[in-house]
């Protein structure tokens, strides 16, 4: 059984249609990529699947639970995590409460016993903070755990993101172009971080991005949107040539 | 010897802050409570400055529980002096025609108790329309809110409508005022600094972002609605066995403009700031009444100046270490000492 599969999905803004009819299947383990010019309606899909827009039609499967019409918070739940094109951290918060935050639905107690300090809230408390630690250090964070996340450099704020995400102890990761404003160096590191990543949290990972550098290198199969209809799909080397794929990119006149 | 300083700078710092904690809470909870009951059963404090002291009590309640929704969630209620009136209306209610006389002084706590709860209660229904509007749309359905209750009491006739409700007796005092005033702080302070309190500071950051990473968010909102609703009923209650007469316009939107000023005089999103806010503005109203009417001219001009120099307030999104419990305090110093046994471990074992 594929761990996702999306079905006939379309998503229409007052007319504007983002989506329309995307299938895609993922299997458990794989690195997919979907790459497409701007507007394409990639985001979109990404906010489809972890429910901060609700599909117009068509389905959206995640191991076994269909995912259309249910809050994110229930989606994040099932084992879905994201990050966003642009950082999207808990500015004023510190590092170590941004992935604690992450873990709200790992912390088992009541607001009663959250209002008293009593119960099962000691134990539970410090069972997330010290998972938080751990996982600050796994990232090399740990020494900022007490920065407000909005003082870290631009690349400590990604890499916070990506471990924020994964403190929900997800199955599938979501990243929307992680290598935005990168230089080709740091895109290196960052291709060796994802697959690192992958390796150590077992994760299947969907990889939004905009360097082709990066898809290339890592993404086993990749998945070209264009006016929020696939275009082409198939393994990276096989989207390298393809005539429609470059024409969305450069326009007909261009590959001509 | 850096290493061995290090090591002194680490103890020193967990010294301090347990310390701070050990003994800091019993010492002053003992001595508050020791003082507010000497005060008032034997003659050592002016009546005058006792009244001062108890509207200071009712006034840090009114803040720490507006600040949950205003500055640690960043929705902006109008509506608090609403659950207020609600409070004050039932305590007295219960106090004046339900609870028999004789047995009063001990059922005063039961009374202010229902106040809270009747609070608590209508506020879970404001909690309603948080979900769906926010920011700006929000203020106005809370403003919506606080008219209602208002003209709702006026036309009910059986509770003195327009003219008032009175009859209390002058049950509050310093004691009691002590003991709700720490109770509301503590128990805000707790929720703040649990998964449900991260969850409201995330909703203030980024909805979207904190919905996303797993937090329910509805939850969150009802919870922070609920308690603050429930403390403004309370100090509701406290306040109408103060003055021993309340009417609708108490209530209304000047009131709640009162408690926002303490709010963001004192800092959003911080327990000792709204602490200080409610204890500065109500001194200094007091300081100031020989002003008369002018004193109204100057603590608005002074809560300008504030916001020009200080725009989050004295303590904005800043918190004492008193109030910080000590995990959280020194988790990251714990978890390198820690790490340091780990690879100071011998090798092979």
């Amino acid at each position: 059984m594929p761990l996702l599969e999306i079905k006939n999905l379309t998503h229409r803004f007052e007319g504007l249609c983002a989506v329309s009819d995307f299938n895609f299947t993922l299997a458990s383990n794989e690195l997919v990529g979907i790459i497409g010019p701007n507007g394409a309606g990639k985001t979109t899909v990404f906010n489809l699947i972890t429910g901060v827009y609700r599909a117009t039609e068509g389905s959206i499967c995640f191991s076994g639970n269909e995912l259309v019409g249910r809050t994110p918070h229930q989606i994040t739940k099932l084992g879905i995590a994201r990050t966003f094109q642009n950082i999207r951290l808990f500015k004023e918060l510190t590092v170590l409460d941004n992935v604690r935050i992450a873990r709200y639905g790992q912390a088992i107690y009541s607001p009663l016993e959250a209002l008293l300090h009593m119960g099962r809230y000691n134990a539970e408390e410090k069972r997330i903070t010290d998972h938080a630690m751990e996982l600050l250090s796994i990232f090399k964070l740990d020494d900022t755990a007490n920065e407000r996340s909005k003082n870290l450099p631009y690349g400590l704020q990604r890499r916070l993101e990506i471990a924020r995400a994964l403190a929900t102890d997800p199955q599938l990761l979501l990243l929307d172009e992680p290598a935005a404003g990168m230089n080709p160096n740091e895109i290196k590191q960052l291709m060796e971080f994802i697959g690192w990543i992958r390796k150590t949290f077992q994760v299947t990972i969907i990889l939004i991005e905009h360097q082709m550098r990066l898809v290339m290198g890592i993404c086993e199969r990749l998945v070209v949107l264009d006016f929020g209809a696939t275009i082409a799909e198939g393994l990276p080397m096989q989207i390298q040539n393809n005539m429609k794929v470059m024409e969305a990119y450069l326009g007909k006149e261009m590959v001509k | 010897m850096p290493k061995l300083s290090a090591v002194y700078n680490n103890l020193l710092g967990k010294y301090q802050a347990v310390i701070a904690h050990k003994l800091f809470w019993p010492i002053f909870l003992t001595a508050g409570l020791l003082f507010s009951i000497a005060a008032s059963t034997f003659d050592i404090l002016d009546l005058y400055l006792q009244l001062i002291l108890i509207y200071v009590g009712i006034n840090i309640i009114l803040t720490v529980s507006l600040n949950l929704i205003n500055g640690y969630m960043g929705e902006f209620s109008i509506g608090h002096a609403g659950f207020m009136a609600i409070g004050a209306y039932i305590a007295s209610i219960l106090t004046v025609n339900i609870f028999p006389s004789s047995a009063i002084t001990f059922l005063f706590p039961v009374a202010v108790l229902a106040g809270g709860l009747g609070a608590a209660l209508v506020g879970l229904v404001v909690a309603v329309p948080s979900f769906k509007t926010r920011g700006d749309y929000l203020a106005i359905v809370t403003l919506a809110f606080g008219m209602i209750v208002k003209s709702g009491i006026e036309n009910i006739d059986v509770i003195g409508g327009p003219r008032g409700f009175l009859g209390m007796e002058k049950l509050t005092n310093l004691p009691w005022v002590f003991f709700w005033t720490i109770l509301s702080v503590w128990i805000i302070r707790n929720l703040v600094y649990s998964k449900f309190g991260r969850g409201v500071l995330s909703i203030r950051e980024d909805e979207i972002a904190s919905d996303l990473m797993g937090v329910n968010t509805r939850q969150v909102k009802v919870i922070a609605f609920v308690v603050s609703s429930f403390f403004a009923g309370i100090a509701g209650g406290l306040f109408a066995h103060t003055i021993q007469y309340i009417n609708p316009r108490m209530f209304d939107i000047i009131k709640s403009t009162d408690i926002l000023i303490m709010v963001y005089m004192g800092g959003i999103a911080s327990i000792a700031g709204s602490i200080l806010g409610a204890f500065i503005y109500t001194i200094l109203l007091e300081i100031l009444r020989p002003l008369g009417v002018w004193r109204m001219v100057l603590m608005p001009l002074m809560l300008v100046l504030l916001m020009i120099y200080r725009p989050r307030g004295i303590m904005g999104m800043r918190e004492a270490r008193l109030f910080i419990p000590l995990r959280d305090l020194l988790a990251s110093k714990l978890w390198r000492q820690k790490k340091k046994e780990i690879s100071d471990a011998p090798a092979g074992d």
